[in-house]
């Protein structure tokens, strides 16, 4: 079966032994330093709405403490709801019986951990298998499909190996591959690039997008880095203090920053690499020569600005998927596009003046 | 001020009226029930005797094998297997073959009774914190209680043999699995035990696959402490008619013999320490996967 979406609703998790009194307080607007000093419950989230979208990767971003790991811990209910939904193919998983919670986790479900959380006693097979096994699948079909996975995330060879004697990076390899060879619809990603080094993690970040491209899963995307959230999320929620304080697509949060918050995060991020060239094009003048060079609607501005000046070229035609004209592009407007605006640059001088 | 000088205690009339009413009424209890227990450990007396003959009535070289290949197999060091057939050897040559056989049955039985018992009841302690509770000031007792002290009721109730004996040694030795299953399983890391709630692990897919094998060598340790109190408690057991290298060490006792006392005494030396480094040796290779660290 397809990926479907899922659809948490009006989710609340407030922490403390009767967090379920103080939901209606929340609510109605009381903050989260508020209900701990008065009654010693902890926030987790407040009015989480988020419509995840089949087969797409959602990522949700935050820094620590925004509870971005227990919104994803609330997808198959490692931990439990104060209030709240979570659909998936029209079910609610907050309130699904033990024994169907579990065919959930094993069926629907595969996870990935910051900390790997592989099995130390298991080699790297035993590891990977670990999911098929615990649904009964027979050894035989377990090693044959997890055989695939290893290969593909390229572990061939490795098999034997304990995960100690492994990288970092080796060793999310598996923890990819054990959730890969679940063959679940949902894939759950808890921060899993974080504890890799920089260039590891770019290694791994066009692993998992290779990889998507082929199975277009329903991905969750755990992540505090927002370069990470533009390059991996088809969609994009930020979360602070366990709320919703923006979501849309990566254009989108970087062009329209909901709040200061927002922008202060998103003030140095490379525009090249995530506005796209429709964003900024203009409609096509009568006189636009058909002689001029096309570009795709999607295609990111930087390398739009690379073929334009590759081919040496002011302005170029900006086509849809089956290739008709819908506007067209002046290389200024696109280096205009790419670099940060004036104003901030501006605040930036503030701030420093104000330091020194 | 008689109060002030001399604690003021029960008198002594209505002391002694409880002490026998208490005596009393464990005699009775000892009457109506003793045959019945003595019946349900039958199986465990069988067992005992069982163990007991193999050891005797095999040859002496085949029990040297037969030991050294099973040290072989837990530890594969060959110091270690040299280290047992010499004291083994010497064991024989100083006429304490016999004795020595039957405390090795005896602790065999004993530490095997220990883990079967003793591993369910450590899962069950690191499954709730109210059963840890409950459990451990029994622990406790067990631990620091004289063990002449619990002989007293075990004898009044089973006689003298080889089935109290193994109970009292038992009960002296079952602590240290008990308290080291249900610590090594509470210390399996949360992350991993997660990921096997996120796969959908059941119950008995996360001790079997997960807490079992994680906690095995804390567990292991616990086997190797619960082998080396079951061996020191066999000279107490022989006040009650355990046989083997307690009982010329009572001798020993009685008769001030210095000698006598010494040579049992490093007998049961050298098999302690041909059990630890064996056991000791098999927890490590349990662990392997951890050796090789990735630099």
């Amino acid at each position: 079966m397809a990926s479907q979406s899922i659809e948490i609703k009006n989710l609340y998790k407030i922490f403390g032994p009767h967090g379920e009194r103080y939901v209606d307080m929340v609510a109605n607007g009381m903050t989260k330093t508020e209900l701990n000093e008065k009654h010693s419950h902890v926030l987790g989230l407040q009015d989480i709405n988020i419509h995840m979208p089949a087969g797409q990767i959602q990522v949700v971003m935050g820094l620590s403490g925004s509870g971005k790991s227990t919104l994803i811990r609330h997808i198959n209910r490692l931990i439990d709801p104060t209030a709240g939904e979570v659909l998936y193919d029209g079910v609610d998983v907050c309130k699904m019986k033990k024994g169907a919670l579990r065919q959930f986790r094993r069926h629907k479900t595969a996870m990935v951990f910051q900390k790997f959380a592989l099995l130390p006693h298991r080699t790297v097979m035993e590891n990977t298998v670990f999911g098929l096994e615990i649904q009964g699948v027979p050894a035989g079909e377990c090693e044959r499909r997890a055989t695939r996975w290893l290969d593909r995330v390229g572990l061939t060879g490795f098999e034997d190996n304990y995960p100690n004697q492994l990288s970092g990076g080796m060793q999310q390899r598996v923890g990819l591959a054990r959730a890969l060879t679940n063959d679940a619809d949902i894939l759950l990603m808890d921060e899993a690039f974080s504890a890799l080094d920089p260039l590891i993690r770019m290694d791994m970040q066009t692993v998992l997008l290779d990889i998507q491209k082929e199975l277009q899963k329903t991905i969750v995307f755990i992540t505090h880095d927002l370069d990470e959230a533009l390059r991996l999320g088809d969609r994009i929620a930020i979360l602070r203090d366990g709320a919703v304080v923006q979501q849309g697509t990566g254009q989108e949060i970087v062009l329209n920053p909901a709040d200061e918050y927002i922008s202060s995060f998103v003030k140095e991020v490379n525009r090249g690499r995530v506005v796209k060239v429709k964003t900024i094009m203009t409609p096509v003048a009568s006189d636009a020569g058909s002689e001029l060079i096309s570009v795709n609607e999607n295609v990111l501005l930087e390398k739009a600005a690379k073929t334009m000046t590759d081919s040496n070229q002011q302005n170029a035609l900006v086509v849809d998927a089956s290739g008709n004209t819908v506007g067209q592009l002046d290389i200024h407007d696109v280096i205009a596009a790419m670099v940060t605006p004036v104003e901030h640059e501006g605040a930036e001088e503030e701030a420093s003046a104000e330091a020194a | 001020m008689s109060w002030y000088n001399e604690f003021p205690h029960m008198p002594i009339d209505d002391l002694r009226a409880l002490k026998k009413g208490i005596d009393a009424g464990f005699k009775g209890f000892t009457r109506e029930y003793g045959e019945t227990i003595e019946l349900i450990f039958e199986p465990v007396k069988q067992f005992m005797i069982l163990a007991e003959d193999f050891m005797l009535d095999t040859p002496w070289p085949i029990i040297l094998l037969l030991i050294s290949g099973l040290v072989w197999l837990g530890s594969r060091n060959w110091k270690i297997v040299l280290g047992t057939v010499i004291t083994l050897l010497l064991i024989g040559f100083f006429d304490m073959w016999e004795d020595t056989m039957k405390t090795v049955a005896m602790t065999f039985v004993a530490t095997l009774l220990a883990i079967v018992i003793g591993i369910p009841i450590g899962i069950l302690m690191s499954r709730s914190t109210l059963v840890e509770r409950l459990v451990t000031p029994i622990l406790d007792v067990m631990q620091t209680m004289p063990a002449f002290v619990y002989l007293i009721p075990v004898v009044m109730l089973l006689g003298i043999g080889k089935v109290p004996g193994l109970i009292s040694v038992i009960i002296y030795a079952i602590p240290p699995i008990i308290r080291l299953t249900n610590l090594g399983i509470r210390l399996v890391d949360k992350d991993v035990l997660e990921a096997g709630d996120a796969f959908g692990a059941s119950y008995w897919q996360r001790l079997r696959q997960i807490q079992m094998p994680l906690a095995l060598p804390t567990i292991m340790a616990g086997i190797n402490q619960t082998i080396m109190m079951a061996l020191s408690m066999v000279v107490v057991a022989s006040m009650i008619g355990v046989q083997g290298l307690g009982q010329p060490v009572l001798k020993a006792i009685a008769n001030q013999y210095f000698t006598l006392g010494i040579f049992n005494g490093l007998a049961i030396v050298g098999i302690a320490i041909i059990f630890d480094r064996a056991s000791q040796a098999y927890g490590k290779r349990l662990q392997k996967h951890s050796e090789v660290v990735h630099g």
